[in-house]
């Protein structure tokens, strides 16, 4: 690919769709997966309620980024949206499930 | 040739690149204070003396506690709170807050007499509050730090990610070639203390997890959030005033008995809850240079009669550990080595961040003309990169010019500061960079000498003598930087030996 040809593929309409549904996976989408595991985890963690909440509070930290950089390897923009999306669902079925929301 | 499968055939390499570069960007100048204002923190309690140079006298953590709580009976009786941090051989002061049936003050107390101390200032707390609530009202300064921090944590992952030769790019520097140069240096500062930089982002998330991270707390405790926190300090009691007048009894006891519970710990922290109630309450918090692990325990005592009440010292793993990520995060148990290996850390993480904003405009300008947006953003560069240093010098230099007994000091310090660092971003913004840079630099070196001279310079006090080192130390530095680019502009432009252009 050369370089112009290169420099049109990264300004066209398709390619700034492209990057705005990553963006919202791996932000909004990421965040959403952290915060429902970290949920999930304060509940299914077998010690303390404290104890529980705090190990699953400082997990949540590793999931959120390593969802962000996925959106971006994803093998297209809607693979990443909907896989954020079906794993969100998953896991708030799960907290729903163990308990409800609050 | 279709846009949407173009980030897929650039490669994973590329695609972090990108992502490295565009998150980067979006909170760079938050980052940039942010990270300035944590490594100026790690001194905060010898920023504290240098800037209240009367403070001579020293006094252990105990008897400076019984002082100020001396001036507080007489002072602040109907207070609903004293929060006193002891001196620790670092900081010579109580650092206090506390009402008078107003809003709460801070206050630096003389560790003999109790008094606030005659230079009012918030010292080194002005840029430990910074560093986390951006001079934005709670829960807005501190969401977008956390917002900041995130992206941080995204951009250092992409940034490792979109490295070819991590291992090659700790050696390589090519000076004065433009845009390898500052990719060079970013790639050294960013890349050589990546494990401090990984920490500290973390960690630092982790510090305002309650507010960034509130879900889990709240699948666990629902809304009686207070339960959990009476489990987080299981030594603390909160109870309600009992309405009826009352006075301290001798604070000196509990101070050793908590020592005795804490397994021979330093007092840290001292809280008293309604001083001048029947019901008083005074808790004491281990001292957090004792251990890496961040308040590790606390007991407290019945305010009236001196009883022991409940004391806890922290044993639970899954709580050690968290203690342990919030310890690494504050610093405080950081011996003197250590202590400079933070700041170096948190310099190269600065540093990091303003080579990376640099080269943003530098790779750019390599290939086209500048579009309008990023010609403000070269510009707001040279604005916010010199003028929040500007900022933080101007405030030391208010500290010794502005007159003592002055109402409103503190406040006044402040205000020196963030309006010198907004003039310096809109100075930034109409001078053209290449008279920007050396013009503000220079400006920069010039204050530091300043402050340095205001010291005042000829003060053997070790911890002035130091500071004033290091702010003749930085002029040095940037009166050799500001040399270097009026020589660079003056000469005649050498032929271009670049290489092709290869993408990062």
């Amino acid at each position: 690919m050369s370089k112009a040809a290169a420099l049109r593929a990264r300004s066209g309409w398709r390619y700034r769709g492209n990057v705005a549904l990553r963006t919202l996976a791996g932000t909004v989408g990421a965040y959403a997966v952290a915060a429902l595991a970290a949920m999930l985890l304060a509940r299914a963690l077998p010690m303390g309620r404290l104890e529980a909440v705090t190990v699953a509070t400082m997990l949540s930290y590793l999931f959120a980024p390593a969802v962000s950089v996925w959106a971006f390897l994803a093998r297209g923009p809607w693979v990443a949206l909907g896989g954020v999306v079906a794993l969100s669902g998953l896991l708030a079925g799960l907290v729903w499930i163990s308990g409800g929301f609050a | 040739m279709s846009g949407a499968s173009a980030m897929v055939r650039d490669g994973v390499r590329q695609a972090m690149a990108w992502l490295h570069g565009w998150t980067g960007l979006l909170l760079g100048y938050v980052l940039f204070v942010m990270c300035l204002a944590g490594t100026l923190s790690v001194f905060k309690p010898e920023i504290g003396r240098w800037m209240r140079p009367e403070v001579t006298a020293q006094a252990d953590s105990k008897s400076a506690i019984v002082a100020a709580t001396g001036w507080l009976s007489k002072n602040a009786p109907g207070s609903t709170g004293w929060y006193l941090t002891a001196p620790d051989g670092r900081a010579n002061t109580v650092e206090a807050s506390y009402d008078q049936g107003t809003d709460y003050l801070y206050r630096a107390l003389d560790p003999v007499t109790g008094a606030p101390v005659v230079r009012e200032t918030l010292g080194g707390e002005f840029f430990y509050r910074l560093h986390f609530e951006l001079e934005i009202p709670y829960p807005w300064g501190r969401l977008l730090a956390s917002l900041a921090a995130m992206v941080m944590l995204v951009a250092l992952v992409t940034g490792i990610i979109a490295h070819k030769r991590i291992f090659k790019d700790f050696f390589t520097f090519r000076p004065a070639k433009g845009q390898r140069s500052w990719l060079d240096g970013h790639n050294a500062t960013g890349v050589l203390a990546m494990p401090f930089h990984l920490m500290i982002t973390f960690t630092g998330l982790l510090t305002l997890a309650s507010l960034n991270m509130p879900w889990p707390i709240s699948a666990g405790y629902g809304d009686k959030v207070m339960e959990m926190y009476e489990a987080l300090a299981p030594g603390a009691v909160t109870r309600p005033a009992a309405g009826k007048p009352a006075s301290l009894a001798p604070i000196a006891p509990m101070l050793t008995a908590a020592e005795h519970e804490f397994g021979g710990g330093h007092v840290g922290r001292v809280y008293v809850f309604n001083p001048g109630d029947a019901a008083s309450v005074v808790t004491v918090y281990q001292s957090d240079a004792d251990t890496v692990g961040y308040m590790r325990g606390q007991a407290s005592f019945d305010g009236g009669t001196g009883r022991l009440l409940k004391s806890w010292v922290e044993r639970r793993p899954a709580m050690r550990t968290y203690q342990v990520i919030y310890g690494l995060h504050m610093a405080r148990f950081a011996p003197m080595g250590t202590r400079w290996l933070y700041v170096l850390g948190g310099a190269m993480l600065t540093l990091a961040i303003s080579t990376g904003m640099v080269l943003w405009i530098a790779k750019r300008r390599e290939r086209q003309p500048l579009s309008i947006g990023n010609r403000i953003l070269e510009r707001l560069n040279v604005g916010v990169i010199t003028g929040v240093p500007l900022g933080a010098v101007a405030y030391f230099i208010a500290n010794r010019l502005l007159p003592i007994g002055m109402a409103g000091r503190p406040e006044a310090e402040v205000s020196v500061a963030l309006w010198t660092a907004a003039v310096a971003v809109l100075a930034g913004l109409v001078l053209r960079p290449a008279i920007g840079w050396p013009l503000m630099m220079g400006l920069l070196a010039v204050a530091c000498v300043l402050a340095a001279v205001l010291g005042p310079v000829w003060s053997t006090e070790p911890v002035l003598l130091v500071g004033n080192l290091l702010f003749l130390a930085m002029a040095g530095a940037l009166a050799l930087i500001v040399r270097r680019q009026m020589r660079r502009r003056n000469a005649p432009t050498p032929a271009r030996r670049r290489m092709r252009e290869q993408p990062a």
